[in-house]
């Protein structure tokens, strides 16, 4: 806890005691973590733990009936979607969303709405608006983003008939447009083979070493989740039932007998530990 | 056979049929971003006529001022509409939403009779020569001048939604409103602009068509050829809207020539574009560039 206090002033994302309910279902109960900047954070857990659920909110596509998001120190719990878009809260989806009848250009150019500042009128204006050379200037940081997610020989072909490890690449390419500074990647090497899924892992880490970005994923894939992520989050029917360091979240009892199906002999101390890091 | 009519019928369905073209556009182009179907399409068509000749007439301004007034007008008209009346219908079912448009069409119709009566009224002349000879034929200079609107108008929204940033951000809500939002779009501006260019495109068809025939209610038809228009071409294709509009001009125009020549049924012209719709709705629901929804079980 005192670690996580330490870094507020380089704290980038702060949830606090978040729930969600649909109806009578509770997708979240009081639900709180902080994500320092620069981190690689994972939220992992079984199907139905509310992980896509946590991400929705702070994303904007869920409000939560009480708690706070905290985004960059400010309280954006009420801002729409497309605002926290705006600040920069980049996400990619769990099933693919890609414009499918787009190129994969056209996809990613949608990434960089926010950032393009021309209007209809200039646009209009295409040549004396200044609206070309600023289209220009986007084209090139597009260009270094389709490098770097090693796209470039599909550039031009339409998204939707791509393989399915390829179109995980150009969503990624797309949130990337966003120059996000928060990025939430929601199971980004769910159906992928080895090959695929270390690619992935490769680009996510760069994304966060190289690029600065901070992540926020959910990922099933236990061996991923381990190697990459500086500090792993648990969740088990909407609650938080650990956080901390890989390692530590593994040895955990009551993770071991939630998520991993194990029933360690140690289930002597099933106390409800909300606040284990 | 009456080569000169037939020849005189086939440039009339190119011209009518082009604006057709516009008015289709202007439907699918609501369609696609808002997913609303807009039964008062022809009523934007009619107010934006009434408009222009309003300022026309009452104030003497000169035509491209009172052109430019009636476009700023049906731009916060179009907006006014989606904000008041669409936008609480979010989320409402599609039923709902196609009666509150039939209802606005009711209610537009209603006020426009109210406000400038009931018979046609004649724009004040615009052109300095009535008509031009091109290639040998005389054709008026509206009819000409329509034309090259309407290719204008086209070429203008192809540009807008291949190279803009909001044409981009339009195209990506009608793929995906939650994904659009994700990338930082306003699904709020994307409905309010469609809405905007929707009312002004189609209020440039009413005031075309009302320079040539004079104003009445009886504008609001093209209205309801826009349907066969944009069934042929596919619902949510703008090119099939104008594709659509073309052939559905020339069909009409066409049926009313072997009608006047052989048939002599009488009201063909009227009569055949639906025709056309009974038919396409039956063999190819999709239209001709419409996209097929794919279900996935």
């Amino acid at each position: 806890m005192d670690g996580a206090r330490k870094a507020a002033e380089g704290e980038i994302l702060a949830v606090e005691g978040v729930s969600l309910a649909f109806g009578g279902v509770r997708a979240l109960s009081e639900v709180g973590f902080r994500v320092a900047r620069g981190e690689l954070f994972a939220i992992i857990g079984p199907n139905g733990a509310g992980k896509t659920s946590m991400l929705n909110c702070i994303s904007g596509r869920y409000r939560p009936q009480s708690g706070t998001v905290r985004f960059k120190g400010d309280d954006v719990t009420h801002l729409s979607p497309n605002h926290r878009a705006a600040i920069g809260i980049g996400r990619t989806f769990q099933n693919l969303a890609l414009f499918g009848h787009m190129t994969v250009l056209d996809n990613i150019m949608v990434g960089r709405h926010h950032l393009l500042r021309s209007n209809l009128l200039s646009g209009a204006l295409y040549w004396l608006g200044g609206a070309q050379k600023e289209e220009l200037a986007h084209r090139r940081d597009v260009e270094e983003i389709i490098d770097f997610l090693e796209i470039q020989h599909v550039r031009k072909a339409t998204a939707g008939t791509l393989s399915y490890g390829l179109r995980k690449r150009v969503e990624l390419a797309r949130a990337v447009a966003l120059k996000p500074d928060l990025i939430l990647l929601d199971e980004p090497m769910a159906g992928m083979n080895l090959e695929e899924k270390e690619d992935m892992a490769r680009y996510i880490v760069d994304l966060n070493e190289e690029w600065g970005m901070t992540v926020v994923m959910i990922e099933h894939d236990m061996g991923v989740v381990m190697d990459i992520s500086h500090r792993v989050m648990v969740l088990d029917f909407g609650r938080k039932i650990a956080e901390g360091l890989p390692a530590e979240v593994m040895a955990h009892p009551q993770v071991r007998s939630a998520y991993l199906g194990v029933t360690d002999d140690a289930e002597a101390a099933p106390e409800p530990a909300p606040g284990v890091t | 056979m009456d080569w000169a009519l037939l020849l005189q019928l086939v440039v009339n369905g190119l011209i009518v049929g082009a604006l057709y073209g516009v008015v289709a556009m202007c439907f699918v182009l609501i369609y696609k971003a808002s997913q609303v179907v807009n039964f008062a399409q022809g009523e934007f068509v009619l107010i934006g006529a009434w408009v222009c000749w309003f300022f026309l007439t009452k104030y003497q301004i000169p035509f491209v001022w009172g052109f430019l007034l009636t476009l700023a007008f049906m731009v916060a008209f179009g907006v006014l509409v989606q904000i008041v009346v669409l936008r609480p219908m979010i989320g409402e079912p599609v039923i709902s939403v196609i009666m509150v448009t039939i209802g606005l069409s009711i209610v537009f119709q209603a006020t426009m009779k109210w406000a400038f009566g009931v018979f046609a009224q004649p724009f004040p002349p615009i052109f300095a020569q009535e008509s031009v000879t091109v290639l040998g034929l005389e054709v008026r200079t509206v009819y000409l001048v329509s034309l090259f609107v309407s290719l204008g108008i086209m070429g203008g929204f192809a540009y807008f939604f291949k190279a803009t940033r909001m044409g981009l951000a339009m195209r990506a809500t009608a793929f995906d409103q939650q994904v659009a939002q994700s990338l930082g779009i306003s699904i709020r501006t994307v409905f309010a602009m469609a809405w905007a260019i929707s009312a002004a495109v189609s209020a440039v068809a009413g005031v075309v068509v009302g320079v040539v025939n004079g104003v009445s209610s009886a504008l609001s038809f093209i209205g309801i050829k826009v349907f066969p228009a944009v069934i042929l071409g596919g619902l949510d294709s703008i090119v099939g809207g104008v594709l659509g509009g073309v052939i559905i001009g020339l069909l009409e125009n066409l049926a009313h020539f072997v009608d006047s020549q052989w048939l002599h049924w009488g009201n063909m012209i009227e009569i055949a574009p639906f025709w056309v719709l009974i038919v396409i709705l039956m063999i190819k629901p999709y239209g001709l560039f419409g996209t097929r929804d794919i279900e996935r079980v």
